[in-house]
């Protein structure tokens, strides 16, 4: 059953996880004894080189993939227990995403990106929402553009407007100046961090930029798989 | 939010994002061609019908040897049917001293209710067409009469004890191709003048008729009832109960357009089985999003099965008012053919169109639609996770599922459908395993040869599935497209031909056995060719098995009628040219003394008859019985004699037997068969060339039908490779930006686009053109009874045709690839 936590609650605690693949020269370790827990409005980032595990870790906090051993709880709920239908119910709502590639529908429009989850979530006239979401990115008058139509930086806002909208508790972002150039990136990141510090939200960020990382409260080193360093 | 509203919401985006666009596209030309050869081939057909019940001049006719009693008049007008009434009988003309035995015709004014008379002034004279018959005083005559009194237009006659005005000349009357045995000539007087002839009187030889015609409900409900009510002696004749040479080119006609209307469906399916694969993959990242917010799989699947419905409804509401639209031009065109407006359609075609979306749009959508719901989360994160792989047996299995409902459904005909789908699955199958055997056959292969060829082929083996989607894709409607032309260019014209130019129009029957050698000669020194003289006997059925037979045991009205009345039957010691054994063997010399019986086909399959029953006939009173040894397929409409039983010499020859030809009598040659009267009096003779005119216009109608069904036809396969060519167009982009900017140039990339579409083109052109071949020979020699002869043309056009028609579509798609900059083609996304 899934339940809601309370403030005392971690939003995520995971504990021992382990993750492996079958690759073709036979099985892979992504992720190795991994343990740490997240607290309601804390931001941190997990850094690590390329390769290291870091999406793959953001992956399974967020409840997007199955650790191989071990356990993780969001919101208070053990996501072990859970099929993929529950844990989606459990975002629902209360996670907010930000990506490298923006992942944007290029079907809809900027207002229409952000009220997707507004709809999911059941929130009744969802394009108020999303609009005022828009306008606090500084996207007001770019509402009815395609994602085509923006600029790499624009887009990013969007999907911070979109990660935002629904008001969750926790907002996961990876890499999310990656696919940026670095004044672009600044100014992202200054967004970001102000959109977090206006509705509380936890924040965990997985990134190589150390300056980025300087930012947040707690700071996470992955080193082949395994956490090097914790809080 | 319910999951509803969601997904109107998403199918308004959709619809303005343009997502859809070539998926709606596929499915509104599908649509627009199967519903446009429905409305057509519906108002084709009923005009057919009507065209075949010009035969009877009306749409039913109740005819006996006396008065037609009231009650069938009174339930006719209560329904508000068009009535009518004919008196026939024999009859002599007098002119000046001459006589002329002639069938007469009293005609009501209203006659004929369908169809029309066509008349000459004078006997060099322009035909005319007229809609109403002489007026009282006046009377019209056939040229045979003409010439056998040395008549002319204008002369005195007389009738009985009244005098006539010899007004026009009758060229044609529908409806004298149904009266099969006339006795001389045919006079068409107006049954006012009836009584001042004196000639109708209780004893009198006349046949009544009274004619119905009207809308179709009530004419089906009038022969409903009527077949109940029949009295003793009534008989009621309809299209089906028509001659089977005219029954015979109805059915192949209505075959023709349904095959056209299959081939249709062909096209359709593999149009939109080749968009709804681009559209299902883009849908794979929305999936992922949405469950990345929170969605379930349920809510996805359901909201992605809306849309599509939602989308499935109003493309096929569009295709269908497309394919209204398109048939009411054509029928405009045609028009001037059927002699007037076409009858308006039904609403099954438009059921029809709607069933077409809908049944092609789920069959091929739901098994990826399907796997969209589990497309994991994790995709956001990792762009090579998609959705679990559709299993492909569950693929065909929806696929053929949907083809094989719309092809039953449409064709009308089980054999037809049957053949259809049979050529349909086993060229999927082939161009399916080619697939997987060019991939296997490519993957070494592109380590050799130059670069361009090894870009060219790698398009190919780089993803199996969709080269065997586009393979089967391209081939289906290659198939598709082959199969019309097979049918346009060889069944449409072995059909036309069934009919040779100089086909006999003239039968004698009655020919005592003495006039046989006489009545050659006459044809050889009139050089009038003969279909060789034929000895006929007259019969009926009275057991099957020793079981007794009559009409009651029979649902079936044909069967009630063939079993109610005489049979020609005829003995022969080889078979007839024209006709062929389809079970069991014709007699042998030594078997000939023995009783055997040959039966054709259909009135086998009709009353049920099988090789090895026992028949018992009653011949004049006398039984004969004998074995069935064989079956035959008669082509009747050969116009040569045939007949429904052939006995064997032994069985037969000592039984009273008259003889029966025909013959081809050239336009002119009228004082022939004057000179062939006086000299054999007792034969009758038989004009047969108004029913043989009025199949040969069935036959070009329905030709031409099918040459404008397949202008849909076309159409629907230029936009199947359309989306053949775009189903890979994401690959194609994504390589091209790579070796683009690796500074390949645009005639490489051109020239590797070009190898892998060729080659793609050359191999679905080859397997389709030997399946549809193939699928032909079937078709013709099982459905409509052809020979069928493998065309050479056929085979190379299809072959370096699809090679040449899908390489260069392929071009063309690359080419703007080809001039834009790859950053601009990265900047769009």
């Amino acid at each position: 059953m899934i339940t809601d936590h309370t403030s005392e609650t971690p939003i995520i605690k995971a504990s021992h996880v382990r993750k492996q693949l079958d690759g073709p020269g036979g099985r892979l370790t992504i992720l190795d004894d991994i343990s740490l827990q997240l607290a309601a409005g804390e931001v941190t980032a997990i850094l690590g080189a390329s390769g290291s595990g870091k999406s793959t870790l953001l992956g399974l906090l967020a409840g997007l993939d199955e650790v191989t051993s071990g356990n993780i709880e969001l919101f208070g709920n053990p996501l072990s227990g859970l099929n993929e239908d529950q844990r989606a119910a459990l975002r629902a709502g209360k996670v907010g995403f930000v990506f490298q590639s923006f992942q944007l529908l290029p079907g809809m429009t900027a207002l229409e990106n952000v009220m997707l989850p507004l709809e999911l979530s059941g929130i009744k006239k969802p394009a108020t929402g999303a609009t005022e979401a828009l306008k606090q990115v500084g996207l007001a008058d770019r509402l009815q553009h395609y994602p085509g139509q923006l600029s790499g930086g624009e887009q990013q806002r969007v999907a911070i407007a979109r990660a935002f909208a629904s008001g969750p508790k926790i907002l996961f972002a990876d890499e999310p100046t990656g696919s940026l150039d670095q004044s672009t990136g600044n100014l992202i990141i200054d967004l970001l961090f102000q959109m977090r510090e206006q509705t509380g939200a936890a924040l965990l960020l997985v990134t190589h930029d150390e300056r980025l990382a300087a930012r947040c409260d707690h700071r996470l080193l992955i080193e082949n798989g395994r956490l090097e360093s914790g809080r | 939010m319910s999951w509803l509203s969601l997904a109107l919401r998403f199918f308004r985006r959709d619809w303005r994002s343009g997502e859809m666009r070539l998926l709606v596209l596929a499915l509104i030309v599908a649509v627009a061609a199967v519903s446009a050869v429905g409305f057509f081939t519906d108002r084709v057909e009923q005009a057919m019908i009507r065209q075949a019940n010009q035969v009877l001049a009306a749409d039913l006719v109740l005819s006996s040897n006396n008065p037609i009693p009231e009650s069938f008049e009174k339930q006719a007008n209560q329904l508000e049917l068009q009535i009518a009434h004919t008196l026939t009988f024999p009859s002599v003309i007098v002119h000046q001293d001459e006589t002329q035995l002639v069938e007469v015709k009293a005609v009501s004014k209203n006659y004929p209710l369908r169809g029309d008379l066509r008349i000459r002034t004078e006997s060099t004279a322009s035909e005319q067409v007229v809609t109403l018959p002489p007026t009282p005083g006046n009377l019209w005559g056939e040229a045979r009469l003409m010439a056998a009194l040395n008549l002319q237009p204008g002369a005195d006659v007389s009738l009985g004890e009244a005098r006539f005005s010899l007004q026009n000349i009758l060229s044609r009357d529908s409806a004298l191709g149904n009266s099969f045995f006339r006795l001389g000539p045919e006079v068409m007087i107006a049954l006012e003048d009836i009584p001042k002839t004196g000639l109708v009187t209780p004893a009198s030889r006349v046949r009544y008729r009274l004619l119905i015609a009207g809308d179709q409900t009530q004419v089906a409900t009038y022969k409903r009832w009527a077949s109940n009510e029949l009295p003793t002696g009534v008989r009621l004749e309809h299209l089906s109960s028509a001659r089977p040479e005219l029954r015979n080119a109805l059915d192949r006609g209505s075959r023709f357009l349904g095959l056209a209307a299959l081939v249709a469906v062909l096209v359709a399916g593999a149009t939109v089985a080749l968009s709804t694969r681009q559209f299902v993959e883009r849908q794979s990242d929305t999936s992922a999003i949405m469950r990345c917010l929170g969605a379930s799989q349920s809510m996805i699947f359901s909201v992605l099965i809306f849309r599509l419905c939602l989308l499935g409804l109003i493309a096929s509401l569009l295709g269908i008012a497309g394919g209204w639209l398109a048939q009411h031009f054509l029928a405009g065109l045609l028009s001037d053919w059927f002699g007037g407006e076409l009858p308006p359609t039904s609403l099954r075609p438009v059921l029809i169109g709607l069933g077409t979306g809908m049944i092609t749009l789920i069959g091929f959508t739901l098994p990826p639609a399907i796997r969209l719901g589990a497309v994991p989360p994790l995709r956001v994160l990792r762009r090579d996770l998609g959705a679990p792989p559709v299993s492909t047996w569950l693929l065909i299995f929806f696929s053929i599922g949907a083809m094989a409902l719309l092809m039953f459904w449409q064709a009308g005909d089980f054999i037809l459908a049957l053949w259809v789908l049979l050529g349909t699955v086993t060229t999927v199958c082939l161009l399916l395993m080619t697939a997987w055997l060019l991939v296997r056959v490519l993957t070494p292969l592109r380590h050799r040869g130059g670069a361009l060829w090894r870009q060219g082929l790698a398009g190919l083996a780089r993803a199996p599935a969709m080269t065997a989607l586009q393979l089967t894709g391209f081939g289906l409607g290659i198939l598709a497209m082959l199969l019309l032309s097979i049918i346009r260019l060889d069944l449409l014209s072995a059909w036309q031909h069934t009919i040779p130019d100089q086909a006999p129009n003239h039968f004698l029957i009655n020919i005592q056995p003495d006039d046989v050698n006489s009545l050659n000669s006459f044809f050889q020194e009139n050089n009038i060719q003969q279909a060789g003289i034929y000895p006929m006997l007259r019969a009926r059925l009275t057991h099957i098995n020793s079981q007794p037979v009559s009409p009651d045991q029979y649902q079936d009205d044909r069967a009630q009628r063939l079993v109610a009345r005489e049979f020609n039957l005829s003995w022969a010691t080889q078979i007839q040219e024209d006709n062929q054994i389809v079970s069991g063997s014709w007699w042998e010399e030594r078997n000939q003394d023995k009783p055997l019986f040959s039966v054709e086909v259909d009135l086998a399959n009709t009353l049920g008859i099988k090789i090895g029953d026992q028949l018992a006939f009653d011949l004049a009173g006398v039984p004969i019985e004998a074995r069935v040894s064989n079956l035959r397929r008669v082509h009747w409409d050969s116009f040569q004699p045939n007949f429904f039983v052939v006995g064997t010499p032994t069985l037969l020859k000592s039984h009273p037997t008259n003889y029966i030809t025909s013959f081809y009598l050239p336009p002119g040659k009228e004082a022939s068969l004057a000179a062939l009267v006086r000299q054999f009096p007792s034969i009758t003779i038989i004009d047969v060339s108004a029913i043989m005119q009025q199949i040969r216009e069935i036959m070009q109608r329905g030709s031409l039908a099918v040459e404008y069904v397949f202008l849909f036809t076309l159409a629907a396969g230029l936009l199947m490779l359309y989306a053949g060519i775009q189903a890979s167009r994401d690959y194609r982009r994504q390589e091209a930006i790579v070796l683009r900017t690796l500074g390949l140039q645009r005639k490489g990339l051109l020239t590797a686009a070009a190898i892998e579409f060729v080659t793609l083109g050359l191999l679905a052109g080859t397997l389709a053109t030997l399946c549809a071949n193939v699928t032909g020979w079937f078709i013709a020699t099982e459905v409509f009874g052809f020979q069928f002869n493998m065309n050479a043309w056929t085979l190379l056009i299809g072959i370096i045709g699809s090679g040449a028609a899908i390489g260069v579509a392929g071009i063309i798609a690359t080419w703007p690839l080809s001039i834009k900059p790859p950053l601009r083609m990265l900047q769009n996304g």
